[in-house]
């Protein structure tokens, strides 16, 4: 028999509750310096360097890694209960967000020792800011379209093209991009693609930002026109990235980011409902809470699979689709209750304006990092469908 | 990138761990046949199927040795009821593990052969007379008719009573449930049980229906795995415009929903179980938002799953030859048994509101 669909009832180990006892702590201390407003989401495209360097100086960057880079050896699970007090407190994560997830890992991976040590600890400590160079104009779902050069040159590449909806890119200090250095081949059209390191900040490199319905900046098109990147920035096989793709997106798409982006609003209207709410009120939160609790659930569930070294990629896949569904209709369904609550309802103004933000943030839910309809195809091949 | 390995839709709580769940599995393998029960219009199947289970011990599970049982954990009982959705059992089986349970909670020792628990909603009551008689109405009980033995839970000036009833003195009013098994309303009209006991301190109809709720919410789980696990093969054998529909990304997608309801069903299920199982009471936060998510999720899963199990179909699944039925209508009926979801809806909405918007969150990430 093969693998088969798994969910098991994973509860996070006692010494997390400890920790997420520290991050509270920590959390409340920034709310109370000014640090943040964790009633008013939109503020999340302010850059917060300073936040960044003290979550790092608590060793909760890059908490998995290897001591020698920096990190603290410390499990999956524990990194998980700090992403979600992170998340769900609305903290500025977006300057160490996507290194401590996502970055760091290739690079731990697929670096070169030298600059392992130069650049992870520098993540741990909360230091640097990585983007993601993957769509292009041309390319979004369909990754391996992408048609970036980077051309062989005397000791490196020449990168020429354009990249774009890259998140962060106006601060980043590096990104992990794929450019095309080979042509596909008829029998393996993801075939060409290489993984780099690119240093931002540099000649050769303009970041254009694009505005977002929601009145942020924060994603970007990032043009190369011969830029130079080292041989030693090369990122795994050359004209092989497809085959590195697939352990990280587990850790990607099955984390509590992926459902509780929008969570604040059902926190905002508990408050406005007050102690007594009307039938209709009560169930409509009853219903949301059990989804969010069934969401973590299962989340929770996939962290405990990879920290148990397994590969829930079609799992993982299944929280994303699900969890990125629920977030983005989550605003519609709490504006239905909202209409019942009542005019005298302290918090009321709060829950409009961040209703009305969290109405324009849904859209794009269900479309970074994987769109539902890619998630789907994923979970329908290990259904052996495809 | 890498293709992952086809998975099997079937999932593993069952075969992994426990030797209780293997032997249901393989006494449904061996006389539950969907394919069989689906055309013996006789019901010739069903004695032979009940012995097997009686004489493995499964009925009752949850009653240890000294009240005649076997004395399973709760966890293994929970498994078991999970393998017993997958195979849409049509025999008391999850029933009389509840009842066996909640006689074992007044210490009662249990009878022989089928027994249903009342009440089976949590709007009904059963009281307690002066005289020690047990009265009242209890709608939609699973199971009533085929019944020897009632597991009562009741409710007098002296609390609350757990009692076992011979079922030959109560006026059962026989009927049909959506899922096509016997959902009875029974009357006590001043029935003298066979025993009676004091509930321990605690212990309420609503524990009953939690409990209740994460049993129908197991079987909710086990019927989506296989309505997911025919709808694919299915989908692998249908031809249609000359291509399996298995290679229609709508027919793909839909697929990829069901399974997405399947795995969230089984999660919340198996989460409330293993709660359960390791919790000193049923008097708290955690077990009460684990038992009516599991029951809200299941059911909400149960309708999104069961009508995509029959768009892929089609014609052939709306017929009384094809086995999907069996599935899509007990998941469909198990939604209204011990509270239905927007029962559940209601009584956590309240309570998330009562403990205030502050506590939400430390709540959810207390599981």
């Amino acid at each position: 028999m093969t693998a088969a669909l798994r969910f098991d009832p994973i509860r996070l180990p006692e010494k997390c509750e400890q920790l997420r006892k520290e991050v509270r702590a920590f959390l409340a201390e920034e709310i109370a310096a000014g640090t943040f407003d964790p009633y008013a989401p939109n503020r999340e495209d302010n850059d917060a360097p300073e936040f960044s360097r003290r979550v790092g100086a608590k060793g909760w960057l890059g908490m998995t890694w290897p001591k020698k880079y920096g990190g603290q050896e410390r499990s999956f699970l524990e990194r998980y209960v700090v992403t979600e007090e992170m998340r769900v407190a609305n903290a500025p994560t977006r300057r160490f967000f996507v290194a401590d997830r996502q970055s760091g890992p290739v690079l731990l991976k697929y670096a070169p020792e030298h600059i392992k040590m130069d650049i992870l600890p520098r993540i741990c400590r909360g230091e640097v800011c990585f983007a993601i160079g993957m769509s292009e104009p041309n390319s979004g779902s369909d990754l391996f379209a992408a048609k970036t050069r980077a051309t062989k040159t005397d000791g490196g590449y020449l990168i020429n093209g354009t990249k774009i909806w890259t998140s962060s890119a106006h601060i980043a200090d590096y990104m992990i991009a794929i450019f095309r250095t080979s042509q596909p081949t008829k029998e393996n059209r993801r075939h060409g693609l290489t993984q780099f390191l690119v240093k931002m900040k540099q000649p050769g490199i303009q970041v254009n930002p694009i505005g977002q319905i929601t009145g942020q900046f924060e994603f970007n098109e990032v043009v190369f026109t011969d830029y130079f990147v080292p041989d030693d920035h090369v990122l795994g096989e050359v004209d092989g990235a497809w085959k590195q793709a697939t352990s990280e997106l587990a850790y990607e798409r099955s984390g509590p980011e992926r459902f509780l982006e929008t969570y604040y609003v059902l926190t905002e209207l508990v408050r406005a409902v007050g102690k007594n709410p009307d039938t209709r009120s009560a169930e409509g939160i009853g219903r949301l809470v059990a989804q969010v609790h069934t969401m973590r659930r299962m989340s929770v569930s996939v962290a405990g699979m990879l920290q148990a070294g397994k590969e829930p990629v079609v799992e993982a896949s299944i929280v994303k689709d699900i969890g990125t569904v629920w977030e983005q209709q989550l605003p519609h369904r709490v504006r239905d209750l909202a209409a019942f609550v009542e005019e005298t309802a302290t918090n009321r103004e709060t829950l409009e304006k961040q209703l009305d933000f969290a109405i324009k943030t849904a859209p794009k839910l269900t479309i970074q990092g994987g769109t539902t309809e890619v998630l789907r195809g994923i979970i329908a091949r290990g259904l052996g469908l495809r | 990138m890498a293709s992952p390995k086809p998975i099997n839709t079937r999932n593993a709580v069952a075969e992994s761990e426990n030797i209780v769940a293997e032997t249901a599995e393989k006494i449904f393998a061996d006389l539950a046949d969907a394919q069989t029960i689906n055309h013996d219009k006789q019901g010739a199947w069903k004695a032979p199927l009940w012995q097997a289970l009686t004489e493995a011990g499964l009925p009752l599970s949850w009653v240890p040795d000294d009240l005649g049982g076997s004395g399973a954990s709760l966890a293994e009982g929970f498994s078991v009821l999970n393998v017993a959705g997958r195979h849409a059992i049509a025999v008391p089986l999850a029933e009389t593990m509840l009842a066996g349970w909640l006689l074992t909670q007044g210490k009662i020792t249990s009878a022989e052969g089928e027994m249903t628990v009342l009440p089976a909603s949590p709007k009904d009551r059963i009281t307690v007379g002066a005289d020690g008689s047990l009265s009242g109405r209890a709608r939609g009980v699973p199971f009533a008719k085929d019944a020897k033995h009632f597991a009562v839970l009741a409710t007098g000036n002296g609390g609350i009573s757990i009692a076992l009833v011979d079922a030959a003195k109560c006026r059962i009013e026989s009927g049909i449930g959506l899922g096509g098994d016997h959902n009875d309303t029974v009357t006590l009209d001043k029935v003298q049980p066979v025993t009676t006991k004091s509930a321990p301190k605690g212990f309420d109809q609503t524990t009953l229906m939690l409990m209740g709720g994460v049993v129908r919410s197991l079987q909710i789980a086990g019927s989506l795995e296989s309505m997911l696990d025919i709808s694919v093969r299915y989908s692998n054998e249908r031809v249609a415009f000359e291509k399996k529909i298995s290679k229609f990304q709508a027919v793909q997608h839909n697929l990829a929903r069901l399974a997405g309801e399947s795995a969230a069903a089984l999660a919340a299920a198996t989460s409330a179980a293993d709660t359960i199982a390791n919790a000193a009471s049923f008097d708290n936060d955690a077990v009460f938002l684990e038992a009516a998510a599991a029951k809200i999720r299941c059911s909400e899963a149960a309708e999104k799953g069961s009508g995509i199990a029959h768009q892929v179909h089609g014609a052939i699944g709306f017929t009384n030859e094809h086995i999907l039925h069996r599935y899509s209508l007990r998941a469909l009926a198990w939604r209204d048994d011990f509270g239905s979801e927007s029962y559940w809806a209601v009584e956590l909405g309240k309570l998330v509101a009562d403990r205030g918007a502050d506590e939400l969150w430390p709540l959810v990430a207390s599981r």
